[in-house]
C-alpha cells in the first residue's frame, strides 16, 4: 500500500462563498466532497482530510537561527494555493488516479496527486 | 565470430523484452531489471565467442541476468536491508492471473506507457525497456542529446517507483482505453520515422518505422482480439510499404500520385491487405466496431490496391474518411477528407472545405490550399501558401518538394 497526498488549489484570495459563485454551487460541493469522503472511509481509503484556512493567513517560520523569524503570509508568492487535502492509501497509482478523479468532480477543482517518499 | 555476432543480436532482438519483463515481475525494479538484462547480454558476448553459442539463448539470458541480478541484491542486503533477501528468496511470485492477458511483456508495455507518464518519457523507456535501443540509439532517432534521453528515462522510472505504478495489465474495463494509449506511443515512434518532423534528418527513418512496426506484431501477438492493434499494425504496413517510393533520388518528396507503384513492397502491401480483410469480416459479423486506425488502414489499403493513381476508387476513400469523422470530427480529418473531395469533385468543391478550417499552424493545411489554389489556377495565392507550408515543415523531403512546385508557378 502506499499512501498519497491528493491536494486541491484555488485562488489565494477566496469570495464570499469560498471558491465557488454562489451559495448554492458551494453548498453542493461540500455535499459531494462529504459524500465523496464517507466513501473513502467505508472502502479503507481515507487516512485524514480537511480544509484549509485562506493563504493569507499563513504564517511563515523560520527557526533556523537563534530567534525564530515569522512572516506573515505563505511561503511562496503565487495567484494559486493549497485550498485543502486529502491522504488516502491505495494499493497502487492507477487506484489512487480513480479517487482523485472522483474527488475533483465533487470539490469542483483539480486534484495533484503525489505519493509519499517513505511507501 | 560473426555467426555469434549474429545470433547475440537476433537474441537481443527476440528477447530483450521478454527478459526485461521476467526480472522486473520477479525483483519489482524496472532499474535492476534492465542493467542485469544488458550485464547478461554483455556476458554472453564474452563466454559465446569461447564456449560457442548455448542450445537455449534465450533461457541462458534469462538464467544469467537473474543469477547476476540475485547475486548484486545480495551484496546491497548484506549492507543494509535484509528485507529485501528475503523477498527475493521467497517471493519468486509466478504472475498474478489478475490481468486479462497473462505476459510479463505486455505488463511492462503498459507500465511503460502509463498515462501519468508524459509523452515523451513513454516513448524513451518504451524503446528503451520493450525495444531494447541504447540510450545513444534513442538519442541518435529522435535528435536530442544523449543525457536528456537518460535523464526522461532515469525520472520516468523514478516515478514508477516513488507513485507507484503498479506492474500489471489492466483490468478488462480499463484495458481499451490504455490499449489505446500503447497505441499512440507507437503510432508516433513510426510518425516520427516516417516522416520526421526534423530538419537535419533524412527524410524517412527506417530504424524508427521498422521498430514500431516490430513492438506492434509484439503487441498484436499479445492482444490478438483488439481490433485497433491489427488496424495499426496494418496501417503501418502499407504505409512502410511505400516508403522506396515516397522520396525522389535527390531527395525530394514524391507524392502519392507521382510515386512509382513498381516501387512498393508487394509483400507488405499483400500482408496489410490481408489484415484490413480479416477486420471487415470481423466487424460486419459484429466483432467490434471500427476504429481510428482500421479505417486509416482501410483508406491506405484503398490507395494500394490501384495500379494506377488514375484507378484510385476515390468514393470509397471519401465515405472511409466519413466515417473516421463520425468517430473523430478534428480539423485534420477533414482535410484529409477533402483532398480525396478534389479528386471526386474537383478542387474548387475541395478548396470551400477547406477554406474554414481552423489549421494556420499546419504545414499540411498550407500545402493542400497550395495545391488546390494551383489547380484552379490561382497562382498569386498558391504561390504564398506554398510559402506559408514552406515555413511550417520539418522535413527535408518535402520542404524540397513544395519549393519545387512554388517555384514552377513562376514569379508572383
Amino acid at each position: 500500500m502506499t499512501q498519497y497526498l491528493m491536494s486541491v488549489y484555488g485562488p489565494a484570495e477566496r469570495t464570499e462563498f469560498g471558491n465557488y459563485p454562489s451559495q448554492e454551487a458551494m453548498d453542493e460541493a461540500m455535499a459531494d466532497t462529504s459524500a465523496f469522503n464517507v466513501r473513502l472511509q467505508e472502502e479503507g481509503y481515507w487516512v485524514f482530510a480537511n480544509g484549509l484556512g485562506q493563504a493569507t493567513t499563513a504564517t511563515v517560520v523560520d527557526g533556523q537561527g537563534r530567534e525564530p523569524v515569522l512572516t506573515d503570509g505563505p511561503y511562496l508568492e503565487s495567484k494559486e494555493h493549497i485550498g485543502g487535502f486529502w491522504i488516502i492509501e491505495a494499493p497502487d497509482l492507477d487506484v489512487a488516479l480513480k479517487l482523485a478523479a472522483e474527488g475533483s468532480r465533487a470539490c469542483r477543482g483539480k486534484v495533484e496527486v503525489r505519493a509519499f517518499a517513505g511507501a | 565470430m560473426t555467426g555469434v555476432a549474429d545470433t547475440i543480436s537476433r537474441v537481443h532482438r527476440e528477447e530483450w523484452a521478454r527478459v526485461v519483463a521476467g526480472l522486473t515481475r520477479r525483483f519489482g525494479d524496472l532499474d535492476l531489471a534492465e542493467e542485469m538484462a544488458a550485464e547478461a547480454f554483455a556476458v554472453a558476448v564474452e563466454r559465446w565467442a569461447t564456449d560457442g553459442t548455448p542450445p537455449n539463448p534465450g533461457g541462458w539470458i534469462t538464467t544469467t541476468a537473474n543469477r547476476r541480478a540475485i547475486d548484486r541484491l545480495r551484496r546491497e542486503s548484506r549492507r543494509d536491508d535484509k528485507q529485501k533477501e528475503a523477498r527475493m528468496l521467497y517471493d519468486d511470485r509466478p504472475s498474478e492471473p489478475a490481468g486479462v492477458i497473462d505476459d510479463d511483456r505486455l505488463r511492462l508495455v503498459f507500465t511503460c506507457c502509463h498515462p501519468a507518464l508524459a509523452m515523451e518519457a513513454r516513448i524513451a523507456l518504451t524503446l528503451r525497456m520493450v525495444g531494447g535501443l541504447t540510450v545513444p540509439e534513442i538519442a541518435r532517432a529522435f535528435l536530442v542529446p544523449e543525457s536528456t534521453v537518460g535523464q526522461r528515462i532515469t525520472r520516468a522510472k523514478g516515478k514508477i517507483r516513488t507513485a507507484n505504478i503498479s506492474y500489471r495489465v489492466p483490468s478488462s474495463e480499463d484495458l481499451p482505453a490504455r490499449a489505446s494509449g500503447v497505441l499512440a506511443v507507437l503510432y508516433l515512434v513510426f510518425n516520427e520515422g516516417y516522416l520526421t518532423s526534423n530538419p537535419e534528418k533524412e527524410a524517412v527513418r527506417s530504424d524508427l518505422t521498422l521498430e514500431a512496426i516490430r513492438l506492434t506484431r509484439l503487441i498484436q501477438a499479445l492482444l490478438p482480439s483488439d481490433g485497433e492493434v491489427v488496424g495499426l499494425l496494418a496501417l503501418m504496413l502499407l504505409t512502410e510499404a511505400r516508403r522506396a517510393a515516397r522520396a525522389s533520388a535527390a531527395g525530394e518528396l514524391v507524392t502519392l500520385g507521382e510515386q512509382d507503384r513498381g516501387a512498393w513492397d508487394t509483400g507488405l502491401i499483400a500482408e496489410g491487405h490481408a489484415l484490413v480483410r480479416s477486420r471487415l469480416v470481423a466487424v460486419s459479423a459484429g466483432h467490434g466496431r471500427a476504429g481510428r486506425y482500421q479505417i486509416l488502414a482501410a483508406i491506405n489499403a484503398v490507395h494500394t490496391s490501384a495500379r494506377d493513381v488514375r484507378d484510385t476508387d476515390w468514393s470509397q476513400v471519401v465515405t472511409l474518411y466519413d466515417q473516421l469523422s463520425a468517430i473523430d470530427p478534428s480539423p485534420v480529418v477533414a482535410l484529409n477528407r477533402a483532398v480525396a473531395i478534389a479528386e471526386l469533385d474537383g478542387p474548387e468543391v475541395a478548396l470551400a472545405l477547406v477554406a474554414p478550417l481552423d489549421l494556420d499552424s499546419y504545414h499540411a493545411y498550407h500545402a493542400t490550399r497550395a495545391d488546390l489554389l494551383r489547380r484552379l489556377g490561382r497562382s498569386a495565392e498558391a504561390h504564398a501558401a506554398y510559402t506559408s507550408a514552406i515555413e511550417l515543415a520539418g522535413n527535408t523531403a518535402e520542404v524540397a518538394y513544395l519549393t519545387r512546385r512554388r517555384d514552377q508557378l513562376g514569379a508572383p
